[in-house]
């Protein structure tokens, strides 16, 4: 007789929610995180998409720590002196449905881990599990320091960094190209200043996105989330593009805090908080799969990650998929079978949600950053040169628009533009 | 690298402001006694800790302390450097979003709930 009926191995998004839904249905769990408190590892950019939230704990907004709703939308084409940005502001942000928040995880990860107790998950903080038990080939346990602790089912949501997953199933951890390195300052602003910086409502803020020369021309882009009385910037850059850039990415991060666009935002903030994550960018073909006898993957360590490029999302991911991995873990206990067999539901389950729908038909994004170069350099200064055209006045007489516009077309080359954007459509 | 772009950052100042329990003892990451120069030179582009530093002489430098435990040099390291230890629990980083500034609030008022 197992020790647990399941152990999760990770408190980030996707643990608590896996631990929750099986202590809901009546079984013994154990949730093992590094920590010593949840959340004290976990790093994200900052922006929540809630529906997945919603659909485990319907009246989260009562009690979750969250920052604030996200109600206006910029994304910048950043060039070294000038930005051509994108805002968006609509109504439907504020419907239920599209809801979406800022959340700093060292608040919001104890609050889902408190969720998952209440209905009776047991959890170990400040341990690391270093090794899965097997037995037979199956996995049947963990070893966390000095202890060895079995279950019938092992839930591994240990993250991008996970060191159990080559040991859980057949794959190895993604390669340089399919990671990109985030960093992250928190800064500290009075509440009032961030509203009006970001024209929102105090409780509402914004989401703003860059590309360009947020990390001078490298693959990857900036961010910028408002919170309560703090704002989240930082960059991310892929890994294999950044070994060979001329900056080190704490430089690009301070150089893009320092960017005429960007600077006004966070004048005067003090920095609280700098810390570092690694992202898993290489899309739906990076995953491993996702079960194996006796365990489940969900959330990072499965690489539940996408980046659309003006959307980027895992937190929801993880929440959707720790919901389906906790309640397939339920059902295949409840039929005395968690093989991978008895637990293939899991994986079908998801392939008829958003997370794995979404994460193949994204799976050409990846490829296709990687291949359009021109997007981080050569579009953001060829948009600011056409905006030069249209806004800048100095009382020489005018050209036409289309006289100013074509050579900029011109620069590129046609057939180049053309091809860009017939791969991003499909990419997309 | 070629370095073109001067450093005017200060992470070690940044660090200073998260909470570490360094275990003095053990290094979770220890540098190989000539690493390759190359190699060395793209850790110190992607570490965001700037633990992997070249000196004024131009000697590779190195410090485990500050770690953040992102896990960058993992996917780039070797042979350049060794990683070892695990990942023990409840030593080195954690993140608390700040240190004073960020309690978790005790109320919230979002407009329109």
């Amino acid at each position: 007789m197992a020790d647990f009926d399941a152990i999760v191995v990770g408190s980030g998004c996707a643990g608590p929610v896996a631990a929750y839904e099986l202590a809901k249905a009546g079984r013994s769990v154990l949730v093992v995180e590094r920590g010593n408190v949840c959340g004290a590892k976990n790093v994200s950019g900052g922006r929540l998409y809630t529906h997945s939230l919603r659909a485990v704990f319907p009246d989260f907004a009562q009690s979750a720590p969250l920052e604030r709703r996200i109600v206006r939308e910029r994304i910048s084409m950043l060039a070294s002196d000038a930005a051509t940005t994108l805002d968006v502001s609509d109504e439907l942000m504020r419907d239920q449905r599209y809801e979406s928040y800022s959340v700093l995880r060292a608040r919001f990860d104890p609050w889902l881990a408190g969720q998952a107790e209440q209905a009776g998950a047991e959890f170990i903080n400040g341990i690391a599990v270093e090794s899965l038990l097997k037995q037979d080939g199956r996995v049947s346990g963990v070893r966390a320091g000095e202890d060895e602790i079995t279950a019938d089912v092992v839930l591994l949501c240990d993250g991008v960094n996970s060191l159990l997953v080559p040991q859980a199933v057949d794959a190895g951890r993604p390669t340089p190209d399919q990671v990109a390195v985030g960093i992250k300052h928190v800064i500290g602003l009075p509440e009032k200043v961030i509203s009006d910086r970001s024209l929102c409502a105090d409780g509402e803020g914004m989401a703003w996105l860059f590309v360009g020369d947020a990390t001078q021309g490298r693959i990857g882009g900036g961010f910028l989330y408002t919170n309560r009385d703090t704002i989240s910037i930082g960059l991310v850059a892929t890994v294999s593009d950044l070994v060979d850039a001329d900056t080190p990415i704490y430089q690009l991060l301070d150089d893009f805090k320092r960017h005429p666009s960007v600077a006004p935002m966070i004048a005067g903030g003090t920095v609280l908080e700098h810390s570092g994550h690694l992202v898993a960018e290489g899309g739906y073909d990076a995953m491993p799969p996702l079960v194996g006898d006796g365990v489940l993957l969900a959330g990072e360590s499965a690489l539940m990650c996408v980046n659309a490029g003006y959307t980027v999302r895992g937190m929801d991911f993880a929440i959707a998929a720790g919901q389906q991995a906790g309640r397939s873990a339920a059902a295949a206990l409840e039929a005395g079978d968690t093989s991978a067999t008895g637990l293939a539901g899991y994986r079908s389950a998801l392939e008829d949600s958003f997370v794995l729908k979404d994460l193949k038909l994204l799976r050409r994004v990846p490829r296709f950053m990687e291949n359009t170069p021109r997007i981080f350099g050569t579009y953001p200064a060829l948009a600011r040169d056409a905006m030069r055209s249209l806004f800048l006045v100095d009382g020489t007489p005018m050209n036409p628009v289309r006289r100013s516009m074509l050579p900029l077309a011109r620069r590129v080359g046609y057939l180049n533009l053309a091809r860009d954007l017939s791969r991003g459509v499909k990419a997309l | 690298m070629s370095g073109s772009d001067p450093i005017t950052v200060n992470v070690e100042e940044y660090l200073g402001l998260n909470k570490y329990e360094v275990d003095e003892d053990h290094a979770h990451i220890t540098l190989a006694d000539h690493p390759d120069p190359a190699g060395f030179g793209q850790l110190v582009q992607v570490c965001p800790a700037a633990l992997y530093t070249l000196s004024a002489t131009g000697e590779p430098t190195f410090d485990y302390a500050g770690c953040l435990e992102c896990g960058t040099c993992r996917r780039r390291a070797r042979p350049q450097a060794r990683l070892g230890g695990g990942l023990r629990a409840g030593r080195r980083c954690s993140f608390r979003c700040g240190p004073r500034a960020c309690p978790a609030p005790a109320r919230r008022d979002v407009a329109g709930r």
